[in-house]
């Protein structure tokens, strides 16, 4: 079975001054285990579809299932890591009782360890009972994705999770994601708007259009279970498949309607 | 040798201010004012044990109770009414037709009511309540988008949401309330007793004026300044560690706004 589908997918937002369409049609479906990267343009519509597939809005049009099952509602095995990660940590909790905080159905001992367990994953085992505002962006950003994994969901969606981090922060994280994915087998949905992030990454990238998004490609990631900054990065298969992208991302016409 | 500078830092002008009010009243020697001398012993005579038990504590006792009841309603409603918008639209033109009325206004209503003896208490809750009820509403519905969703999204239990979300966020806001309110339950406190009570700092007030006695109005009147430092102290205190978290520079930035 799909871990996730999205069917015909489309959401418009209504305000005041009139209404603007977001996503249109979208579709693709999610293998348990993957790690599929979408990447877009700024702007296109990568958060709304988050924001559907994780259940905090209800989309206008189409639908997305989970194991099967049609999302209404948040779904109670699914966890994200938010864009805005420094808001999405609670500033008065510390660092290990902002990642205990959604382990109320665990007993107090298995909270311990579990978020310990997580902390340690991401590097952060002297830190727990540090504050958030303490430490560094890329410090948080790790606070914000332990959680997410201690959470240990069925998917897991982060929100360009790396975009404002300096590069070498970045690179680390990227290493970090991909070997606790191997590690717990979580399967990712992972939104981006680096092209080349989005095909380190990924075992597949789905390309959107510019707004309203749609799904212009579905690519397989050709590079195998092990990556590494400097040679995956400097590979044939990695240098082609990321021309194909940017061309892709370039070329897409807004659909017009 | 660090702390003494700070402290006489903080307390030369006070006491140069003392000094000069000696020399002036005493130069003048005006039957009104007092000079500050001469209220230290009109206060050492009035604060005596009998007076102690009989005013000073009740008196007391009547402000913290009626601030505490204040600031319980006002959290819990507010809290609640901040998350609300139904119940915030419903209810917010009789809020504020309630508190525009001035507080004192409620002292000859409250005796009337509840009799003279007993209308300290109500007066005094019903005027403290507003600051920090509307205070914690404003900070409750200022709940940050990402948190909501964050709390939605990890299925967080309502009393987790309301308790660890919703308060945390709106304490700021409510510290600056429970201020308000606090200084708002000292006037009421006064004000009633001066105006009908048995017993209580007001009406040792009203007595000492009754007698032609300045430096024990003096006396009474440096008492209640007393207080309200002292108090506001401890509260600002209690702000300091209640809001341990908040990163340093925002903490010594809002104690400079709010003149703490
Ligand atoms: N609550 C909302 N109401 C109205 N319009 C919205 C709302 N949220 C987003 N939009 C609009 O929908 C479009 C897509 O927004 P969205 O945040 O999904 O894009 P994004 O691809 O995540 O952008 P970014 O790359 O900046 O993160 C934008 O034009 C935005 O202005
Ligand atoms: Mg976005």
């Amino acid at each position: 079975m799909k871990m996730l589908e999205v069917r015909g997918l489309g959401h418009t937002y209504r305000g005041k001054d009139g209404t603007h369409t977001a996503i249109d049609g979208l579709e693709f479906t999610v293998d348990p285990g993957e790690l599929v990267c979408v990447v877009g343009p700024s702007g296109c519509g990568k958060s709304t579809l988050l924001r559907t597939i994780s259940g905090l809005i209800k989309p206008t049009r189409g639908s997305v299932s989970l194991h099967g099952n049609p999302v209404d509602g948040v779904p109670s095995d699914l966890s994200v890591v938010f864009q805005d990660y420094s808001r999405s940590l609670f500033p008065w909790l510390s660092v290990t009782k902002n990642v205990e905080f959604p382990l109320r159905k665990l007993t107090r001992r298995n909270r311990t360890t579990r978020a310990a367990e997580a902390l340690a994953a991401v590097g952060l085992d002297g830190a727990g009972r540090k504050y958030p505002w303490q430490l560094s962006g890329g410090m948080q950003q790790r606070v914000a994705i332990a959680r997410a994994l201690a959470y240990r969901p069925s998917l897991l969606l982060m929100d360009e999770p790396f975009a404002s981090v300096d590069a070498q922060t970045r690179f680390e994280l990227e290493d970090l994601l991909l070997r606790v994915r191997r590690e717990q087998d979580t399967t990712v949905l992972l939104v981006t708007h680096d092209i080349d992030e989005s095909v380190y990454l990924g075992d597949r990238v789905l390309v959107l259009s510019k707004s309203p998004a749609t799904v212009v490609a579905d690519l397989d990631v050709p590079l195998g279970q092990h990556r590494d900054q400097i040679t995956t990065r400097s590979s044939d298969a990695f240098v082609d498949l990321r021309a194909r992208v940017a061309g892709l991302l370039t070329s897409a016409p807004a659909r017009v309607r | 040798m660090n702390r003494l500078l700070r402290f006489a830092h903080r307390w030369i002008v006070f006491a140069v201010a003392v000094v000069v009010w000696e020399l002036l009243t005493r130069a003048a020697a005006h039957p009104y004012f007092s000079p500050p001398s001469t209220i230290a012993e009109a206060a050492v005579r009035l604060w005596s044990s009998d007076s102690l038990t009989e005013d000073i504590v009740p008196g007391i006792g009547r402000l913290l109770l009626g601030w505490a009841v204040a600031a319980v309603i006002g959290v819990v409603l507010g809290v609640l009414l901040g998350r609300s918008n139904t119940a915030r639209l419903a209810l917010g033109p009789v809020f504020n037709f309630l508190r525009s009325i001035p507080p004192p206004l409620l002292v000859p209503f409250f005796a009337a009511t509840v009799g003279i003896t007993r209308m300290q208490l109500p007066v005094i809750i019903f005027g403290a309540v507003w600051p920090v009820l509307l205070n914690t509403v404003d900070g409750a519905r200022g709940v940050d988008s990402t948190k909501v969703d964050t709390a939605r999204v990890f299925k967080l239990s309502r009393a987790q949401w309301l308790l660890g979300v919703v308060l945390p966020s709106a304490l700021p806001k409510v510290f600056a309330g429970l201020r308000l309110s606090l200084s708002m339950s000292l006037i009421l406190m006064v004000i009633s007793e001066l105006v009908g009570s048995l017993n209580g700092i007001g009406y040792q007030l009203a007595l000492a004026k009754d007698n032609y006695d300045a430096p024990g109005m003096w006396a009474w009147i440096v008492l209640l300044g007393v207080l309200g430092y002292l108090f506001n102290s401890l509260l600002l205190l209690l702000e300091r560690r209640a809001l341990a978290w908040q990163p340093r520079h925002s903490l010594e930035a809002r104690a400079l706004a709010t003149g703490g």
